[in-house]
């Protein structure tokens, strides 16, 4: 019962760790936590929705979904944060911007979709799988399996490529970095382009996994994913995998053994005992500043 | 657009040097407004923009003169409409005292905000209030034997003065709303014109120097967040006892992010720009009933372009009236004019 419990919520936590790696990844360059990363996710739900109720298969739906997030996420960028940039303006101006963005986006899905609950096909359903005494849906194990994927994808990508090389140089040091030959601006732009993708991968994900797609799911994904990434350590990518992971399992246990209405909030718990007791997170460096 | 913000600068500058003048007339007329308009939408209306007055209040302490933004404020005005309501409904006590109480339980939510963030930058205030606002809500949907749950609290007592019930027909509201604004405004100003206001606004503008002046920075943030929750749930009482029913739903998100709206485009910072942004901003939607289905995306867009354009809002920024020397002193050369533009695009 418990290692069903806790498998579950390792499947689920793939998921928000990898909307965890969304918001840290951004954060990680321009120390800003993106607000609109939840309803960006939602808006990757609804293009995969919209796809797939025009019979395109699932696989084109996956790539438009991952294709108009990212745009979309390069867009608020370069339109809105990047000349607040050149401004120099202060740092809560791009955060109260980005809000207002996520803000756009939740309610003109809600104008053109309209707010009602719709239903997603069940993503990859070829039946159950019984492992060491426990049944899991081949919907859970292919949800694990490609938020893995994509996971490990992106940290050979940070870690063994010179686009992650320039990544890394950009967070240390953005100005260096700049000195040094790297286009810290198209650098920024890749980083929100991948940003962009982990919430639209995660998007449909969620949805086939819950089989239902709704204007306002941004919202809890979002807070979810930020709880998981603060938790981990926002900034560090590991640190998120380890945040959603935790905070998957410890929602399917509150589920089980609390209730069903303790669901969402056991993370914003945790969320806020982490910031309590530890608020640099898990694997997170205090926040040193040089005078 | 410089043209135009130049004569609205002027227009702006023009009030304030005859504010003696302006301010009582302005009093005086909005004190009869329920004697010469009669129609209880009006006045409920007028109702909403002064609860919203006491919001934006609320929040412009912390984001105005602190430089934090929040996020979930419904959930504190949620806070005081409950305790208020619950208290008034289910025990039957007056309103003078559910209103305390309402106070008590805003200031309750800004206390627990205060400890969870009290150590952290800017950014997390308004993640850690939108979960604290789901928390909250989620707490009243499920905590069926006292708040009812999704059904709402019916019944919240009017307040009666002295055998007096004030009803929105009779005008006693809108008055109360009225003195309820005034003392917010007073607590405003009073804060912002103390030892505590400058420490606020000292964090606001650099956290580590004022910390390295002397200033406890974490008590401070945390007083300040009390303060400001403390209004939210005067609000609330109000509109518990004017509404005389309140469910979870009525203090969605939509009401946060229109209260930071509200904040941000009134001019973070100023008092007379939160009054002001409330009357336009609230009266908006019900002028332009076509335009009400897009109101939440006219919302964000003013978010974003204010940031962009005006992050000092629309009164807001420093003065760009000459600094009043003391007697005997003069002014070397010319006095400038314009000389606070530059300084009004650092404020936030």
């Amino acid at each position: 019962m418990i290692l069903e419990q806790v498998l579950n919520g390792v499947m689920l936590g793939m998921v928000y760790a990898l909307i965890a790696v969304g918001y840290s990844l951004v954060f990680g360059i321009l120390k800003l936590l993106n607000m609109a990363h939840g309803s960006i996710y939602a808006f990757g739900a609804h293009m995969a929705l919209f796809i797939v109720s025009m019979h395109f298969g699932l696989l084109p739906a996956f790539l438009f979904a991952i294709l108009t997030t990212g745009i979309i996420s390069v867009l608020m960028d370069r339109i809105i944060l990047a000349p607040l940039r050149a401004k120099n303006a202060p740092n809560i101006t791009a955060l109260i911007s980005v809000m207002g963005v996520s803000y756009i986006i939740q309610n003109m899905m809600m104008i053109i979709f309209d707010s009602t609950k719709k239903t997603f096909p069940k993503l990859f359903d070829f039946g159950n799988v019984t492992f060491l005494g426990v049944t899991l849906t081949s919907t859970q194990i292919a949800m694990f399996l490609i938020a893995l994927a994509f996971l490990v994808l992106l940290t050979v990508v940070v870690n063994y490529t010179k686009v992650g090389l320039a990544m890394r140089a950009s967070r240390e040091n953005a100005k260096a970095a700049n000195m040094m030959g790297i286009d810290v601006r198209r650098i920024v732009t890749f980083t929100f382009f991948i940003s962009g993708m982990c919430a639209a991968v995660a998007g449909v994900l969620v949805s086939g996994y819950y089989q239902m797609v709704y204007s306002t799911m941004g919202t809890e994904a979002g807070l979810k994913g930020f709880s998981a990434a603060v938790l981990g350590g926002i900034g560090v990518l590991h640190g998120s995998v380890v945040g959603g992971i935790i905070i998957g399992v410890a929602e399917a246990l509150a589920v089980t053994y609390l209730g069903g209405s303790f669901r969402s909030a056991t993370a914003y718990i945790v969320l806020f005992i982490v910031l309590l007791i530890r608020p640099s997170g898990l694997f997170g460096k205090d926040n040193i500043v040089k005078v | 657009m410089g043209k135009l913000s130049s004569v609205y600068d002027s227009f702006v500058d023009f009030i304030l040097k005859h504010k003696k003048i302006v301010l009582p007339v302005f009093l005086v007329l909005l004190a009869v407004v329920p004697l010469v308009i009669k129609s209880q939408y009006v006045i409920r209306v007028f109702c909403l923009i002064g609860i919203y007055c006491i919001l934006t209040l609320s929040l412009n302490l912390i984001a105005g003169y602190m430089g934090q933004s929040s996020m979930g404020h419904a959930a504190l005005y949620m806070m005081g409409a409950y305790f208020s309501g619950l208290l008034g409904a289910k025990l039957g006590w007056p309103f003078w005292i559910t209103l305390v109480f309402g106070i008590l339980g805003g200031a309750l939510g800004g206390l627990i905000l205060g400890f969870a963030t009290m150590k952290l930058s800017a950014g997390y205030l308004s993640v850690i209030t939108l979960a604290f606002g789901e928390v909250v809500e989620m707490v009243v949907l499920n905590w069926n034997s006292v708040t009812n749950g999704p059904l709402g609290v019916r019944g919240i007592p009017r307040p009666n003065l002295f055998g007096w019930e004030l009803t929105p027909t009779n005008g006693g509201f809108y008055w109360l709303m009225l003195v309820l604004v005034i003392v917010a405004v007073l607590v405003s100003m009073c804060v912002v014109n103390s030892k505590f206001g400058r420490a606020v606004r000292a964090i606001k503008e650099d956290e580590l120097a004022a910390k390295l002046m002397g200033v406890h920075t974490a008590a401070y943030k945390v007083q300040t967040i009390v303060l400001s929750g403390a209004m939210a749930g005067m609000a609330g009482a109000f509109y518990a006892s004017m509404n005389r029913y309140i469910d979870a739903a009525t203090f969605s998100f939509d009401i946060s992010m229109t209260i930071l709206c509200i904040v941000i485009f009134g001019g973070m910072g100023s008092i007379p720009g939160m009054i002001v942004g409330s009357a336009l901003l609230i009266s908006f939607p019900e002028v332009l009933r076509s335009l009400a289905d897009y109101r939440f995306v006219v919302y964000g867009l003013l978010l974003i372009l204010m940031m962009r354009f005006r992050p000092q809002g629309l009164l807001g920024g420093l003065s760009r009236r000459p600094y009043k020397l003391p007697a005997g002193v003069s002014r070397p050369g010319k006095p400038e004019d314009g000389g606070g533009t530059e300084e009004g695009k650092k404020v936030s």
